[in-house]
């Protein structure tokens, strides 16, 4: 059995900025990645994706993006270099090919079973991923057997699918992208819209991030909000990675989208959907405005910044006069049901009693409820922008001095 | 002005926020004692009439009595060769909904601190007779579409009175029992 003060579990972006900040304290670690650096980015994602975030915006401790195009948006593979090229910067310790199998506490150490090795540890990062499994609801098991189901997960581009029509549950940013790529592949999406956080590309000339970033939006902290476990829930923006000023469900509906409410039931051949379309769009626009007044407020607060491009209102939401509540797959021709209904991550090698009713694991700002066990890039871990490539420094240099001093006390 | 300064701290709707907040936060942490109960007990007077008494209900762990009773009777109208005892249960359903949706906006506007002066909510559901007359299959029993119209004044901008009625719509009981299915079980003893 090898062993070793730290292991970090994962090399993606989250895994590697925990290195550098290990690194920097002088602690001796190892990163355990189950593919190569940035695996889930590499191939877990459908081909069009982009960041969400502009190139700008993805910095790192002791790195930063430095190429001809801040304000453009990485495809995955651009990603994948981005990090491999900050783990050798860094020189992070990554042994690859490595997939954990299970991890245990036992004499007061990590036990890390691989397929490559036991590791022993007395602190551990687990920085695998928020996004490894598909949420994916319970009606899933009632759909008929003649649908294929997909996961985004496995989702690659429209060719993979049969010619008909598509169902796609979830309107966030992942259901709205593949909605726009299926329906311009010729077949029929009908998408089913829950509440979702709608917001323009960019407003006044600068991209939503940028004003999110301006408006200390995304270093809200953990406890300065109302309701953790809600801002924790909550969908990703909906968002592309494209130049588009608004990507919307109007946008989609223009390109002939049929647009419906939440997925409420399934009925033998029959979907059926809730009748609370219209206010889930209600909250989205009235969310949206609320949150371009406050830009509004910024520009008039700082007069004679770069800022020129006056106010401007977006159209509300268009619901349907009568949006559909009930439809048959065999009408539709529906062929496939892609699930676009959140993420989760994989702690199913993890057998310490970490984790609320919920399967949650139990946390304080990225300290779990275990001596020396740490949690990286969960949803608002520590503040918004936790998720974001932008928030894995500021985490990973929190957790890292908290794991330093923990170690010292432990050797006083 | 920006929505801090409009709210008001002595905003008063009658809503005990705190005992909500209070009770929000124990239930949070006992979830079995959210589990809730609701019941009425209805019995045929005669023709379409029939009256429903309301009483006690389950919750907090146990069962709970409210120190009274409620009565409400329905019926049909005269048009439909009734006697006009009471409202149609349809009609209920309408109250229900505006009830609880009227409920939730005073909560989120004291919850906000924004001072309401009044609310009026109209409502009107449409409805195809042919449906429960049997006269045609393609035609469902229930309403087609219910459109709610509020009329609210308030100490807030119409933005902002907007958003309470989005958010009680999206924390309302009725709203959901409405616009999505519930399985019903019927059995005869």
């Amino acid at each position: 059995m090898k062993s070793v003060t730290t292991i970090i579990i994962g090399a993606g972006q989250a895994g590697l900025a925990a290195s550098k900040q290990l690194s920097d304290r002088g602690i001796d670690h190892i990163v355990l990645e189950r593919g190569s650096i940035g695996n889930s980015w590499k191939t877990e994602r459908w081909d069009s994706l982009r960041l969400l975030t502009p190139n700008w915006q993805s910095r790192l401790p002791g790195y930063f993006y430095d190429g001809p195009e801040p304000d453009g948006y990485m495809n995955m593979s651009e990603v994948v270099s981005y990090l491999e090229s900050y783990s050798r910067v860094i020189d992070a310790p990554i042994q690859d090919n490595t997939n954990v199998i299970s991890v245990e506490r036992r004499f007061e150490r990590y036990i890390v079973k691989t397929t490559r090795g036991t590791w022993a540890s007395s602190t551990l990062v687990l920085a695998n991923g928020a996004c490894s499994l598909a949420s994916i609801p319970k009606f899933a098991d009632a759909v008929p057997q003649s649908i294929r189901q997909m996961s985004p997960l496995e989702y690659k581009n429209p060719d993979q699918l049969e010619s008909g029509g598509v169902l796609i549950v979830g309107a966030s940013a992942t259901g709205v992208q593949l909605a726009r790529e299926i329906q311009q592949s010729g077949r029929q999406v009908t998408l089913s819209v829950g509440e979702h956080i709608r917001v323009p590309r960019t407003y006044r000339g600068k991209d939503i991030k940028w004003w999110m970033d301006v408006l200390g939006l995304l270093d809200i902290m953990y406890h300065e909000v109302e309701d953790l476990n809600r801002v924790r829930k909550l969908s990703s923006l909906q968002l592309a990675g494209t130049q588009d000023c608004m990507f919307d469900l109007n946008s989609l509906s223009d390109c002939g989208v049929e647009i419906t409410g939440r997925l409420a039931a399934m009925r033998g051949e029959h979907a059926i959907f809730s009748g609370s379309l219209a206010n889930v769009c209600s909250l989205a626009d009235l969310k949206m405005n609320r949150l371009l007044e406050s830009i509004d407020q910024c520009v008039e607060a700082n007069a004679g910044t770069e800022v020129t491009i006056p106010p401007r209102t977006f159209e509300p939401t268009r619901v349907p006069e009568a949006p559909a509540l009930n439809i048959d797959f065999g009408d539709r021709k529906i062929k496939t049901v892609i699930w676009a209904t959140g993420f989760k991550p994989d702690y199913s090698w993890l057998h310490l009693p970490v984790f609320d009713r919920k399967g949650n694991i139990r946390h304080e700002g990225g300290i779990v409820d275990a001596p020396g066990l740490y949690v990286l890039g969960l949803p608002f871990l520590r503040k918004r922008k936790s998720t974001l490539i932008d928030g894995a420094g500021d985490d990973a240099g929190f957790v890292a001095s908290h794991l330093a001093s923990s170690l010292r006390k432990a050797a006083a | 002005m920006t929505n801090v300064e409009m709210k008001s701290p002595q905003a008063d709707n009658g809503v005990n926020v705190e005992a909500l907040l209070g009770a929000r936060a124990a239930l949070e942490a006992t979830p079995e004692a959210a589990q809730f109960k609701w019941r009425t007990k209805t019995s045929w007077i005669n023709g379409t009439h029939s009256q429903t008494t309301i009483g006690g209900f389950f919750g907090l762990g146990e069962e709970q009595e409210r120190g009274k009773e409620f009565t409400v009777d329905a019926d049909h109208p005269e048009q439909f060769a009734a006697a006009n005892m009471g409202a149609t249960p349809v009609e209920l359903v309408l109250s229900g909904l505006a009830s609880c949706l009227t409920a939730g906006v005073a909560s989120v506007a004291q919850n906000r601190g924004i001072q309401l002066n009044s609310i009026t909510a109209t409502l009107e559901g449409d409805m195809d007779l042919q449906g429960i007359l049997g006269v045609d299959s393609d035609v469902r029993n229930g309403f087609e579409t219910i459109r709610v119209s509020f009329q609210i004044d308030a100490d807030a901008s119409e933005e902002d009175i907007k958003a309470l009625v989005a958010q009680s719509q999206k924390r309302s009981a009725v709203f959901d029992i409405i616009t999505n299915p519930t399985n019903v079980f019927v059995d005869v003893n």
